[in-house]
């Protein structure tokens, strides 16, 4: 009689427990699709690539263009800024990386590596960027700041010629979207 | 609190529907007898007043959403077409827009209220904490509240606060991806923000009524911060409270629909007319008034994730209040030391608010850096402290006690 009560209770406990792990292990699974629905769809990221021509830029001149829904800035940058942004040193910089989706995640933020495209190509005349600030996602205001580049007027973040952080609380340079050269005035991002 | 009472009702119907659902004896004894302080004064009436903002918001939201389309393309102009062609849409809109604020003017009140009068003490902690939720899903409804405008602040707002979770590491870009449903504050954005902002409203009710539960149990404190002793220390919630509660939200319907009326802009942006563009942002990015002190705290720390985190305690701190708080005197009419420091807390919420409404540079974050260190002082070391060392004035015996030696 003993015996059988144990084990009744044994086949009993084990049920119970079973019953109840497959229960909150299943609410747990389904749940899934609806934190999942929240992320971004097919049909957004559907837009992934732009055709941008350079040739009609004029020096100093730079243009807004969207991209995935974002601005992305496309400056052609004089021969004084270029000849101040390869001047700075590295040691001046806030952030030390290169924020570029073209190069590896840990390439130092020289001028160079703010200008170079995904197939390793290098125009320093053109700069292009995702124009994020990258400390609360507002849109930086071009040729302003205490360094002639960037500055964003939400919470005062200065960017250098080349893009870089400089002064403020942002906490990364601007990025620069994955992009390349598919003729000597064109480029396509994404 | 109150005993439980039996009540012997007359009516057959009434007593068929009592046997199998006590509804009527709880209405009477919670609503009509439950025994009040005699004592409470009129600052004991901003959660009536609250609450009836609550509602208020709730049935101009209802009918504002028949007009409302949740589309990046026509949000904003649907929010013209209701203003204009709607009959009565300029009404129900401005009750809609000032409402949010007016309710916020409400609950600060009572939540410095209950900070003066250590409403948050011993029994009435869970009472509290269940206010600081309602008070935290309060500010996560009004914010997407006003993206659904679609207007410039509306647009740039959205953005700045969803980016506030990109500060966390590693995760952060995921996480505000999946917020936004895209790669930029977008229609799956708007859309799922109306969802929210519709479904929260209700959550807060529920809310309201677990802090009306928690306060039905322990029942009210008063300004004298001590106990009921006996049946004469109190009155019946009806007439007496009923009354009183409904004159202060006449009075304050007053004030609130003087600015519906007069200046139903006033408390807003006027950037937010012109709809949004995801190219261009404002020059000056500021929140609505009732989240400025905050703002404030976000920009007073230099670094992206410090700031984030102190924001996020500002209002996480409150929660901890009950054991921070070490004085056994739950009124600040008999604690000198305390009084002073509450005023200059107010002062200091005050400041922050001040602070978040400037740009931030300059002497305008040097005094938003010393509120701000003050708002953490004043719960992390001077209310602790202010327990031990403070010398209480001499309390009266009872609720009746205090209020005849006054009279």
């Amino acid at each position: 009689m003993s015996t059988t009560t144990a084990q009744d209770v044994s086949r009993r406990d084990f049920l119970y427990i079973a019953t109840g792990t497959v229960g909150a292990v299943g609410t747990a699974l389904a749940l899934w699709p609806f934190i999942d629905q929240m992320n971004p769809d097919a049909s957004v990221l559907a837009l992934a690539s732009t055709e941008f021509d350079l040739a009609p830029l004029q020096e100093g001149q730079g243009v807004t263009i969207k991209w995935r829904g974002k601005p992305v800035f496309i400056r052609h940058r004089t021969e004084e800024e270029i000849k101040k942004a390869k001047e700075t040193p590295l040691a001046e910089l806030k952030d030390p990386i290169a924020r570029n989706a073209n190069l590896p995640p840990d390439a130092p933020a020289t001028d160079e590596n703010r200008v170079k495209d995904g197939t390793g190509k290098v125009n320093e005349k053109y700069l292009v960027q995702i124009g994020i600030c990258t400390h609360l996602g507002c849109v930086p205001l071009g040729d302003a700041g205490d360094y002639q580049g960037w500055f964003c007027p939400c919470h005062g973040s200065h960017y250098d010629e080349a893009g870089r952080i400089r002064k403020g609380p942002a906490p990364r340079n601007l990025d620069i979207p994955p992009y390349k050269y598919i003729s000597d005035t064109k480029i396509v991002i994404g | 609190m109150s005993g439980h009472a039996s009540y012997e009702f007359k009516n057959p119907v009434v007593r068929w529907i009592e046997e199998r659902l006590p509804i009527f004896s709880t209405i009477r004894a919670q609503a009509v007898d439950f025994p009040t302080p005699r004592n409470l004064n009129y600052w004991w009436t901003f959660g009536g007043i609250a609450a009836t903002m609550l509602v208020v918001q709730i049935l101009t939201g209802i009918v504002l959403v028949m007009h409302y389309t949740p589309h990046v393309s026509m949000a904003f102009d649907s929010v013209e077409h209701i203003m204009r062609d709607v009959n009565y849409g300029w009404l129900l809109r401005w009750l809609h827009a000032n409402g949010a604020s007016f309710f916020f003017i409400a609950v600060y009140i009572h939540i410095f209220r209950g900070l003066y009068y250590g409403s948050y003490k011993a029994p009435r902690e869970v009472l509290w904490m269940i206010g600081v939720l309602i008070f935290i899903a309060m500010m996560a409804t009004a914010f997407m509240g006003y993206v659904l405008p679609w207007g410039q602040m509306s647009y740039w707002g959205a953005v700045v606060i969803t980016n506030l979770f990109s500060a966390f590491p590693i995760i952060g870009e995921t996480i505000v991806q999946w917020l936004w449903g895209g790669f930029s504050v977008g229609n799956p954005t708007l859309q799922r923000f109306f969802s929210l902002h519709y479904l929260l409203p209700f959550v807060l009710a529920a809310l309201v009524f677990l802090h009306i539960w928690a306060l039905h149990v322990v029942g009210n404190n008063n300004p004298d911060g001590i106990d009921v002793k006996s049946e004469e220390d109190t009155l019946p919630f009806h007439p007496y409270y009923t009354m009183k509660d409904l004159y202060a939200i006449l009075v304050f319907f007053l004030v609130y629909l003087g600015f519906v009326f007069y200046s139903p802009w006033y408390l807003g942006h006027s950037i937010n007319f012109a709809p949004a563009n995801p190219l261009s942002t404002p020059a000056h990015i500021v929140p609505e008034w009732y989240f400025l002190p905050q703002y404030a705290m976000l920009r007073a720390i230099p670094d992206k994730l410090g700031g984030v985190l102190v924001m996020f305690s500002s209002l996480i701190i409150l929660l901890f209040l009950p054991w921070l708080d070490t004085s056994k005197v739950r009124s600040n009419r008999y604690r000198p030391l305390g009084k002073i420091f509450f005023w200059l807390f107010v002062i200091t919420c005050l400041t922050l608010g001040i602070a978040g409404s400037q740009p931030a540079e300059g002497a305008w974050l040097t005094v938003a850096r010393i509120a701000t260190a003050f708002y953490f002082a004043y719960f992390l070391v001077i209310l602790p402290l202010l327990g031990k060392i403070e010398r209480p004035k001499p309390m009266p015996a009872s609720i009746t006690e205090a209020v005849l030696s006054r009279h």
